[in-house]
C-alpha cells in the first residue's frame, strides 16, 4: 500500500494506545507500591498480593468463579458448537436471531430479564446455579459465532465425501467435522470461561446475597475504599485474561483475521 | 439388466426444472458420460445419484433395487469430487483406508489394499504426505484411488479434469481410460467439455436444462445428432436452414435460401415443403480454387471471406454467391496442395450426397 | 463457492436438525425468551409489599395496571434521564470516532503481519475485567480531584468502549481501494479534501457498525456512572439498577426496562439500515 501514513497520525495512534494501556499499567505498578494510598511510588513490596491470599472472602470469591467459569465454558461450548454447526448447515432464520440477540442487547437487560425469571417464576433462591445459566446464556452466541465462521470455511465437499466413502452421518461428524473444527472448539472454551470469570453486570443482579464472584467481591470493595489490594487482585485477573487471550489465539490463528 | 437406472427424474429448486423426466439406462463396465452446458442438470443428477440431494419425482435403481431411501453411506457408489475433497488432517494413506476403515476392515487387509490401490495409480510414493503437499494431479489420483479402493459397483466423476492445465488434463485422460478398462468398474462422468466426453466414453447422454438430448455412442453423436442442440454443442456444425424438395427412399432434395439445391442421405417420413436444419461438420466441406477438380453434384460457388490458421487446419469461411456462409476445414500439411487460400479469392464449395444430416424443426 | 440450496440426504431423516439445534434453542428459549417475556408482563403488574411483585391472576381476576407507566410519565425528570443518557452516549459515540479513527487508519495503513499485532495490542485492554478497567480511572483520577465529575464518567464510558469502535472501523478501512486516494490526488484533490470528500464517506459503514456496538451498551451502563459520577441516578441504566435492587418497584424497573429495550431496537434498526444501504459503495477490493 503506498498510501502510509504521516508523523501526525502515528503520533495520534501512538496516543490512543498510550490512552488504553496507561490506566492498567498504573493498576499493576502500584500493586506492587508499599503504601495504602495509591499516589505516589514509596518502594516495592509484594505485601499487598500476600494479603490477597490471606483474605477469605477473596479466596471463596474466586474459587466460585472459577467454578462457575468452568461449568459455564463446557456447557456453553457444547450448546454453541451445536447452535453454530445448525446455523451454518441448515437454513433457519429464528435461530441466529434467538442465538445472537443475548451477545447484542445491553447486558442490564438480560440481567433484570433473569432477575425476574429466577424470583418470580420459578422462585428460586438466587446463587450459583442462577449465575450459571446466566453465563451460559450469553456465553452461547460468542461460542456459535466462533464456530459457525469455521464450519462455513470448511469445503463441504469434504462431510459429503465422508458420507460418500461410508460414514454414518456421526462417524462423518466425529472423523471429518469435528478434528476440523477443533481449533474454534478451543477458542470459544477459553472465550466462554474469559467471560464468565470477568462478568459484573449480570451476574451482578443474579447473584442473590449469598455467592460472590471475583467481579462482586471487587465492586464492593472499591465502594469501600480503594486499597492496593484491589491493585492486586485487578492485576492477577489480567494476568489471567492476558494468558487466556493468548492460549486462544495460538489454538485458532486465524480467527482473528475472519471475525 | 442395466446397473444403474434412472427413470423419470425430477427436481426443481426454486420453481424451474433442474432436471426434468430424464430417464437413462447404464450397463455394468460403462464409461457412461453426462454432457451439457453449465446448468443443465447432469451434476444435479449425479448427485442424487450419490445420494446427497433427493429427486423429487421419479426413482433410481441399482441393479433393479430402489435407492430413495438409502443413505449415501449405504450406497456401493462412490464420488470424485470436483475440488477432489481430500480431508486435509489426514495423509495420503488416511484417506485412502478412510472408505475401509468405514468397512471396519483388519488392519492388514487395510494396508494391502491401500499399497494396491496407490499402486493402480501410479502414487505409490507418498502415504505419508498431506493433501496440501501435493500437486493437483497428485491429488486427483489420490481422489480416485480412496474412491476405488473400498471396490465400488459404480464410480461418480464430477468433472475431475477440470481444475488441470491443458498438457495434464490429457495425461489424465489417458490414465482414466486405462483405469477404468483396467478395474472394469461402471464410470459416471460428468463433463461440460465435448473433447473430453468424446474421448472418453463409450457412450454420452448429452443434456440441455433439464432434459436428455440424446444417448449414443460417441461416433454415432458426432455423425448423427438428433437436432440443432446436439449438432451444434458436439463439435463445430454448419447449421443450414432448408426446405424439403423432394423425399425419397433414395434421395432427399433439399434447398437453402442462398445457395440453391442439393442432395443429402434419405430420412423417412418427411414431406415436401417442410422446414429444418441440415448439420454439415466444417471438415467434410471441400473449398477448392479449382471447380474442374470437383466431380460432385453438391457444388456451389463462392468467394473465400476469413481464413483461421490452427496449426494442423485452417478454418475457411466461404460466402456463397447467394450470400450464405458456410464454414469449412481443411488439412494444411497435404502434398500437392496449392498454395493456403486467402480472403478474396474465388472458389468452389462441395460436399458428398452422404455427407451431413437433416435435422426436423 | 456452490449456492446454498436446500438439500437433504437421502434417507436424512426432517428430525436431524432438531437434535442439533433443540438442545441451544430451548435452553435460551427457557432463559431468554421467557424471562423476555416476564419483563413485559411484569411491568403491567403491582409491586408487592416487600419486593417483588404481587400475582397477576387472583380469584380468577387480572390485576393488571399501568400505573408503572403513568408514573414514568408523569414525571418529567424520567423523560430527562432518558434524554440525558442518549446525550451523553451519543457524546462518548463521538468521542470514541475521534480517538478510534486515527488509530484504525495507522493500523489498516500498516504491513499486513504487523497488523495482527496492532490488532491485538487493541482488543487486549477490552479483554480485561470491566471493574478493573473503571477502577484505573478512579485511581488516575482520584489525585487530580477529576473524581465525581461529569469529565470522570465520560472518560470512563470512552476508555471502556473505545475497542469497539476500533475494531469496525479498521475492518472497513482496510477494505478500502488505495487508488481511490491516488486517483483524487491526481485529479487535484488535497489531504483534507480527500477525507472528507473519500475516506470518510466511505467508512460510513464502518462508523455506524462502531457506533451501534458503542452507543447502545452505554445506554444500559450502571458501574460506570455510579463509580465514577458518584451519584446514582444519572443515566437509565443507573434508575434500573435502583429500582429493581434497591426500592424494590419491579413493575418500574421493568417498564424502564421496556423503555430501554425499545430505545436499543429502534437504534439497532437505523444502524443497519445505515450500513446496509451504503454498504455496496466501499470500493472494496475484489
Amino acid at each position: 500500500m503506498s498510501a502510509r501514513a504521516g508523523p501526525a497520525l502515528w503520533a495520534a495512534a501512538l496516543a490512543a494506545y498510550g490512552f488504553l494501556y496507561l490506566p492498567l499499567a498504573v493498576v499493576v505498578i502500584f500493586s506492587f507500591n508499599d503504601s495504602a494510598l495509591n499516589a505516589g511510588w514509596v518502594g516495592f513490596t509484594t505485601s499487598w498480593y500476600a494479603k490477597l491470599l490471606r483474605d477469605g472472602d477473596m479466596l471463596r470469591a474466586a474459587g466460585n468463579s472459577l467454578a462457575i467459569a468452568t461449568a459455564s465454558a463446557a456447557i456453553s461450548t457444547v450448546l454453541g458448537a451445536m447452535a453454530g454447526i445448525a446455523m451454518q448447515r441448515w437454513r433457519m432464520p429464528w435461530l441466529p436471531a434467538l442465538v445472537m440477540t443475548p451477545v447484542a442487547m445491553p447486558e442490564i437487560l438480560l440481567g433484570v430479564s433473569l432477575l425476574l425469571f429466577f424470583r418470580q417464576v420459578l422462585d428460586l433462591t438466587l446463587g450459583f446455579f442462577s449465575i450459571l445459566a446466566a453465563h451460559v446464556t450469553f456465553s452461547i452466541g460468542f461460542v456459535a459465532l466462533i464456530v459457525r465462521v469455521r464450519v462455513a470455511g470448511l469445503d463441504p465437499a469434504l462431510l459429503e465425501a465422508a458420507r460418500d466413502l461410508g460414514a454414518t452421518p456421526w462417524k462423518a461428524f466425529g472423523r471429518v467435522m469435528l478434528p476440523l473444527i477443533a481449533p474454534a472448539l478451543v477458542a470459544g472454551l477459553l472465550l466462554a470461561f474469559t467471560l464468565s470469570i470477568d462478568d459484573f453486570v449480570i451476574t451482578f443482579f443474579v447473584a442473590g446475597v449469598g455467592v460472590k464472584t471475583l467481579p462482586l467481591q471487587i465492586y464492593s470493595m472499591i465502594k469501600v475504599a480503594v486499597t492496593p489490594e484491589v491493585n492486586a487482585v485487578s492485576t492477577l485477573l489480567m494476568a489471567l485474561n492476558l494468558g487466556v487471550v493468548l492460549a486462544a489465539l495460538r489454538a485458532a490463528p486465524d480467527l482473528l483475521r475472519r471475525l | 439388466m442395466p446397473l444403474l437406472e434412472i427413470r423419470d427424474v425430477s427436481r426443481r429448486f426454486d420453481g424451474s426444472a433442474a432436471v426434468d423426466r430424464v430417464s437413462l439406462s447404464i450397463e455394468a463396465g460403462e464409461f457412461f458420460t453426462l454432457l451439457g452446458p453449465s446448468g443443465c442438470g447432469k451434476t444435479t443428477l449425479l448427485r442424487m445419484v450419490a445420494g446427497f440431494d433427493r429427486p423429487d419425482s421419479g426413482t433410481l435403481l441399482l441393479d433393479g433395487a430402489p435407492l430413495e431411501d438409502v443413505p449415501p453411506e449405504k450406497r456401493p457408489i462412490r464420488m470424485v469430487f470436483q475440488s477432489y475433497a481430500l480431508f486435509p488432517h489426514m495423509t495420503v494413506e488416511g484417506n485412502v483406508a478412510f472408505p475401509l476403515e468405514m468397512e471396519r476392515r483388519p488392519r492388514a487387509e487395510i494396508r494391502s489394499r491401500v499399497a494396491q490401490a496407490l499402486e493402480l495409480v501410479h502414487l505409490a510414493d507418498r502415504p505419508g504426505h498431506y493433501p496440501d503437499q501435493l500437486s493437483g494431479g497428485q491429488k486427483q489420483r489420490v481422489a480416485l484411488a480412496r474412491a476405488l479402493v473400498g471396490r465400488p459397483r459404480v464410480l461418480l466423476l464430477d468433472e475431475p479434469l477440470a481444475a488441470l492445465d491443458a498438457k495434464l488434463r490429457e495425461q489424465m485422460q489417458v490414465e482414466l481410460i486405462r483405469l477404468q478398462r483396467e478395474v472394469g468398474v461402471t464410470f459416471v462422468f460428468v463433463t461440460h467439455s465435448q473433447d473430453e466426453a468424446l474421448a472418453l466414453s463409450h457412450r454420452i447422454a448429452v443434456m440441455n436444462a433439464g432434459r436428455v438430448e440424446q444417448v449414443d455412442r460417441p461416433e454415432r453423436l458426432y455423425a448423427a445428432p438428433a437436432n440443432r442442440f446436439v449438432a451444434g454443442f458436439v463439435g463445430k456444425t454448419n447449421l443450414i436452414e432448408v426446405e424439403v424438395q423432394r423425399a425419397g427412399p433414395a434421395q432427399l432434395a433439399l434447398r437453402a435460401a442462398g445457395m440453391g439445391e442439393f442432395i443429402a442421405a434419405p430420412v423417412a417420413g418427411l414431406e415436401p415443403g417442410e422446414r429444418g436444419a441440415f448439420a454439415l461438420r466444417p471438415e467434410l466441406v471441400r473449398v477448392t480454387p479449382h471447380p474442374e477438380s470437383v466431380e460432385l453434384h453438391n457444388r456451389f460457388p463462392g468467394r473465400v471471406r476469413e481464413a483461421i490458421y490452427l496449426g494442423d487446419v485452417t478454418l475457411y469461411t466461404v460466402e456463397t454467391e447467394g450470400g450464405l456462409a458456410l464454414e469449412a476445414m481443411l488439412p494444411n500439411a497435404t502434398p500437392g496442395r496449392a498454395a493456403l487460400l486467402h480472403p478474396g479469392d474465388a472458389v468452389v464449395v462441395a460436399w458428398r450426397h452422404d455427407a451431413g444430416v437433416y435435422l426436423r424443426g | 463457492m456452490a449456492e446454498r440450496r436446500e438439500e437433504r440426504f437421502a434417507g436424512e431423516s426432517r428430525w436431524t436438525r432438531w437434535l442439533v439445534a433443540g438442545p441451544p434453542a430451548a435452553f435460551l428459549l427457557l432463559f431468554f425468551a421467557v424471562p423476555a417475556l416476564i419483563v413485559v408482563l411484569a411491568s403491567f403488574r403491582e409491586p408487592g409489599e416487600f419486593g417483588g411483585l404481587e400475582p397477576w391472576l387472583e380469584a380468577g381476576h387480572l390485576r393488571l395496571t399501568l400505573d408503572a407507566y403513568r408514573f414514568l410519565a408523569s414525571d418529567w425528570i424520567y423523560a430527562e434521564i432518558f434524554a440525558r443518557s442518549l446525550l451523553v452516549a451519543g457524546l462518548c459515540t463521538m468521542l470514541c470516532v475521534v480517538l478510534a479513527y486515527p488509530l484504525a487508519w495507522v493500523i489498516a495503513r500498516s504491513p499486513r503481519r504487523r497488523r495482527d499485532l496492532m490488532i491485538l495490542l487493541v482488543v487486549l485492554p477490552f479483554a480485561s475485567n470491566l471493574l478493573v478497567r473503571v477502577y484505573a480511572w478512579i485511581i488516575l483520577l482520584g489525585p487530580a480531584g477529576l473524581l465525581y465529575t461529569p469529565f470522570a464518567v465520560v472518560a470512563g464510558l470512552v476508555y471502556v468502549h473505545l475497542p469497539f469502535m476500533v475494531l469496525p472501523l479498521y475492518a472497513n478501512l482496510e477494505m478500502h481501494d488505495p487508488a481511490l486516494l491516488e486517483a483524487a490526488r491526481n485529479l487535484g484533490a488535497g489531504p483534507w479534501t480527500r477525507f472528507r470528500r473519500v475516506t470518510f464517506p466511505l467508512s460510513l459503514p464502518g462508523i455506524y457498525a462502531g457506533s451501534a456496538l458503542v452507543f447502545i451498551p452505554i445506554l444500559g451502563m450502571f458501574a460506570i456512572p455510579e463509580l465514577l459520577g458518584g451519584t446514582g441516578d444519572i443515566l437509565v441504566g443507573n434508575l434500573i439498577k435502583e429500582a429493581f435492587l434497591d426500592n424494590r418497584d419491579w413493575p418500574l424497573g421493568a417498564a424502564l426496562s421496556i423503555g430501554l429495550t425499545v430505545a436499543v431496537l429502534a437504534l439497532a434498526a437505523l444502524a443497519a439500515r445505515g450500513a446496509r444501504r451504503r454498504a455496496p459503495a466501499t470500493g472494496a477490493l475484489p
